[in-house]
């Protein structure tokens, strides 16, 4: 089987493997059969890194066989150097979230795992679909394993999250589907994106265009002001649908502009940069803020996302190969410190079953090696130089730097913000002395969490250390958008 | 002009075997006993068998018309009479345990289910107004009694006296709008009239107002906003087993009632009734979505989601193009599936002196059965048209064809008020997943059932998967038809 396709197919097939253990009497065995699946997901992911060639920008491992003939649908199926990374990013999240929820789910375990593993597959199908009304297929069909997680393993107030990610997610993406069906007639019915990226296409539609792509995109970011599901899908989620939503879902709105609005609608981009920037900046500078006098660390992570997204999209619309391939680095090292944290405060919340602040304190005392991993993915949120999450917001602020002085100014306060809500919150759980009784009895990592953490720490230190293997894939494709994105479409 | 030859009726040979075979039910079922009845059962399953057969043996490309002209079998037909066949034969299915729970396991309920079939049948495969309007009362007439076959039951009565009060009132229009244009064109056969107007025959006024008061009729039948008044009250009074035939196989033909009388014959006159059925669209996407939130009774709220069903079905005739009619046929054949798999799922949860009609009555059913509450998964997902259910492919379709026909604001329309409408469905999703059980009794529900039931709600998935069959099979059966 082609690689594409296994690494869609061979984690939805396990999760209906996993489905069909059944009740939870057999739980032992749906867990093992979703590590096995989420492993061997990971694994026919890694010929894609080890396969690519990254001195071009055009798709490789591609498939295409006809789908739908009477419209013209293909499964269409490539990655570029934009797209791949996250493909990778994805299968490895699920294999951490399958371990994550090892002893934590005790409640309808196989569907907990399926669902994951059906999202790992689809999500998957997003990066890689070059058919329009495939990416959709695989954008919508997401939201229902997501739906499910948060309705079903969520926190007291979560019917009324889960409610709010879809809706929101589903307002966004129907515009974009009539966007689709206004270019499949514009480009003489075809729905392949790529021959999208060369129509020319007049500036009026061109903007109604970029706003049907900006809705699904920016609320899926999310950007400021449609941001206002993300904390609540957070907070309600469990641990695993916490990290997956940041590590992984986020990214499918970032990436979406690096597909669809940039290369289809190059000049209502252009022309729109200063709308993108400004709400990015305002997410780098305000949401910061919010972050800080955040209650709940769920929710503070939340917020510190949509900060770090910000940057992203301002990484993308400067327009600079620096702030674009800044962006994307950004975007994978957020996967990796998010997804960290999200898991730390999953192993603090599974003992004390409270994510808010002023019930912890003086964590250090009883769980010291916890305490250092922590530690570590609260600089690397703060950006701190060796971890991945400086990297990233660096290369952006370079970028844009040589774009305009003043967005770098406000784009640094975020080393700033960043430093001062991740590590205030720091001191606060962690240091001090021990005044719940409850910290008394809290036991410290054992050795699956320990593993799991491991992992992230070496994730991002080496990202820190030396992201060449990372920006050497994107290189060339993010080049050649950019090239793509600076002619013009008019026609 | 009266040459007659059996070769003639070659062509209705479906329906009249249908006919002699529903005489010999009637005869058969009164000999039968209480204990015997399967009998009829499976006599009625084997009649839709042999009409499918026959179908498909005078499978035609090209139209032939019959009975001097007032008779039509074309591709389209016999397209839409398989999808007929086989959602009666799903709803036999499915009704049977109910039936028997409620002492309504009678021969006049497959009788009328049949000869409700036949008006269906002369409906898809009329092309003259007389024998549209037959195949209307047919059914029709079958219909009002289906309703108040539970006669000691006051709800249904009520409902069954308002649906045929409202009935009638639209087969009155129906015929008033036909005798204007037969006044303008001098002709009742769907052909001439087409050809008639072609030529700039009749006066304007009187053509506008016999399409006005057909499109009135027709929006009755489909049950579209503001002629949908009796659909709620009809679809809740009415036993189960007959809101879900009412709501599946008369939507088909529904649509090749459309299709003859506003394709067939008033094309010409596209300019007049286009923009009544997009008023007619808009209305019922609004006022189904909308009014479904606030339901608690899950019979009401699939009717009002039928409503807005309708209302999608329209945009795809609206858009006055082979494309749109195909996208329209091929929403009208899913959406009877997800419908019958709706209504399924209400019969198979209710059991012996309890209706699961409250919303309320699927809270938990993950926990009861996960496998049902995964069928209903789909269905929803599928009314509620989001991938990779075929749900999405029908609404893809109809889309395509109103932007198609440069009308992108009614496709934006039409999807944020499918938004709104993916809220109640998500709900039900909501009770089934998030909730803990109110109803802890076992669902008892016999092999064939869940069988069917299953066969229904995979459906949904596989045709999701697989959309492009029945999309090209729709789509050559408008082509050689039209």
């Amino acid at each position: 089987m082609p690689p594409l396709s296994l690494v869609i197919w061979l984690p939805i097939l396990g999760g209906l493997a996993v489905l069909a253990t059944g009740s939870d009497r057999n739980a032992s065995l749906a867990r093992w059969i979703a590590l096995l699946a989420a492993a061997a997901g990971f694994i026919v992911s890694i010929p894609l890194y080890l396969g690519f060639d990254t001195h071009t920008s055009a798709m490789q491992f591609e498939e295409l066989l006809p789908w739908i003939s009477r419209f013209n649908i293909n499964y269409h199926l490539g990655v570029d150097g934009i797209s791949m990374p996250f493909i990778l990013l994805n299968s490895f999240t699920t294999l951490l979230v399958v371990i994550a929820g090892w002893e934590v789910i005790q409640k309808k375990v196989a569907q907990y795992m399926a669902a994951f593993l059906i999202m790992s597959g689809l999500i998957n199908g997003v990066f890689a679909a070059l058919d329009a009304v495939l990416f959709y297929v695989f954008f919508e069909a997401m939201l229902i394993p997501m739906y499910l997680v948060i309705g079903v393993w969520g926190g007291p107030n979560r019917v009324y999250a889960a409610f709010k990610f879809f809706l929101y997610t589903l307002l966004g993406s129907l515009l974009m589907l009539v966007a689709f069906i206004y270019l499949y007639f514009a480009s003489g019915h075809s729905f392949e994106i790529l021959d999208y990226h060369k129509l020319a296409i007049g500036m009026t539609a061109q903007e109604l265009l970029f706003v049907a792509f900006f809705l699904a995109f920016a609320v899926k970011v999310p950007m400021w002001p449609v941001h206002t599901w993300l904390p609540d899908a957070h907070v309600e989620a469990p641990t695993g649908g916490s990290v997956v939503l940041a590590a992984i879902t986020l990214k499918v709105g970032a990436y979406g502009f690096l597909r669809f609005s940039m290369p289809i609608v190059p000049d209502a981009s252009q022309e729109l940069a200063w709308f993108m920037i400004t709400l990015s900046l305002i997410a780098v500078a305000y949401i910061g803020l919010v972050a800080l006098v955040q209650a709940d660390m769920k929710k503070l992570i939340a917020y510190s996302s949509i900060a770090h997204m910000g940057f992203v999209t301002l990484g993308f619309f400067i327009f600079d190969p620096l702030g674009v391939e800044g962006g994307l680095v950004q975007m994978i090292s957020h996967g990796f410190i998010s997804g960290a944290l999200f898991l730390c405060i999953g192993v603090m919340y599974d003992r004390l079953h409270s994510r808010q602040i002023k019930d912890y304190g003086g964590l250090v005392n009883k769980m010291p090696v916890f305490a250092a991993f922590f530690l570590l993915f609260a600089m690397a949120n703060s950006g701190l130089p060796a971890t991945s999450g400086f990297v990233g917001e660096f290369m952006v602020i370079m970028g844009a730097t040589k774009v305009n002085f003043w967005y770098a100014f406000i784009a640094a306060t975020t080393l700033i913000f960043g430093a001062a809500y991740s590590l205030w919150m720091y001191k606060r759980v962690v240091f001090g002395n021990v005044t719940n009784p409850h910290v008394e009895e809290m036991k410290d990592l054992n050795k699956r969490e320990f593993l799991i953490l491991t992992i992230l720490a070496v994730c991002v230190l080496g990202m820190g250390l030396y992201p060449k293997p990372f920006t050497d894939v994107m290189h060339v494709s993010v080049n050649d958008l950019l090239i793509h994105v600076s002619q013009s479409k008019l026609p | 002009m009266m040459n007659f030859s059996l070769a003639d009726l070659a062509p209705l040979a479906p329906e009249i075997f249908l006919l002699a075979m529903t005489c010999l039910i009637l005869i058969i079922d009164a000999t039968l006993k209480e204990s015997q009845r399967v009998v009829t059962f499976v006599l009625s399953m084997l009649t839709l068998a042999g009409s499918a057969w026959l179908t498909l043996m005078g499978l035609n490309t090209e139209p032939v018309f019959a009975m001097s002209g007032m008779f039509v079998d074309d591709a389209m037909a016999d397209v839409l009479k398989m999808a007929l066949y086989l959602a009666v034969a799903f709803m036999l299915v499915y009704s049977r345990g109910y039936l028997q729970a409620r002492g309504l396991y009678k021969g006049e309920f497959y009788v009328l289910t049949l000869f409700s079939t036949l008006g269906m049948m002369v409906m898809i495969s009329a092309s003259h107004f007389l024998t549209l309007y037959l195949g209307l009362e047919l059914l029709s007439l079958s219909l009002y009694a289906m309703v108040a076959i539970n006669r000691d039951s006051a709800t249904s009565v009520e409902a069954a006296m308002k649906y045929f009060v409202l009935g009638a009132i639209a087969s009155g229009m129906l015929l008033y709008g036909m005798s204007m244009i037969y006044g303008s064109t001098g002709s009742l056969m769907l052909t001439d009239v087409s050809v008639a107007l072609q030529e700039g025959m009749g006066q304007k006024i009187p053509l506008a107002f016999g399409v006005v008061f057909i499109v009135a009729g027709l929006a009755f039948k489909l049950g579209a906003v503001p002629f949908h008044m009796w659909v709620p009250d009809v679809y809740q009074g009415a036993p189960t087993p007959v809101t879900l035939f009412i709501s599946s196989a008369p939507k088909l033909a529904a649509f090749a009632f459309s299709i003859r009388l506003l394709v067939q014959g008033l094309e010409e006159l596209h300019g007049d009734w286009q923009g009544m059925l997009i008023l007619l669209a808009v209305l019922s996407m609004a006022i189904g979505n909308l009014v479904a939130i606030a339901q608690t009774n899950l019979k009401r709220m699939l009717a009002y989601s039928t409503i807005s069903h309708m209302g999608f079905l329209l945009l795809g005739i609206l858009a006055a193009s082979q494309n749109g009619y195909s996208s329209a046929m091929f929403y009208s054949v899913v959406y009877a599936l997800m419908s019958l798999g709706g209504f399924g799922m209400i019969l198979i949860l209710s059991r012996q002196g309890f209706e699961s009609e409250s919303l309320d009555d699927l809270k938990g059913l993950n926990q009861r059965s996960p496998w049902l509450a995964f069928l209903m998964l789909l269905l929803m997902f599928s009314m509620a048209g989001v991938p990779p259910t075929v749900g999405f492919y029908a609404k893809l379709s109809v889309l395509q064809a109103v932007v198609e026909a440069g009308m992108v604001w009614l496709a934006i329309v039409a999807v944020l008020f499918s938004l709104i409408g993916a809220f109640y469905y998500l709900r039900v999703v909501k009770l089934m997943y998030f909730d803990e059980p109110v109803q802890t009794a076992p669902i008892e529900a016999s092999g064939d059932i869940r069988m069917a039931l299953s066969i229904n709600g995979l459906s949904m998935l596989l045709l999701g998967i697989l959309p492009g069959p029945l999309m090209a099979v729709c789509a050559i059966a408008v082509q050689s038809s039209l």
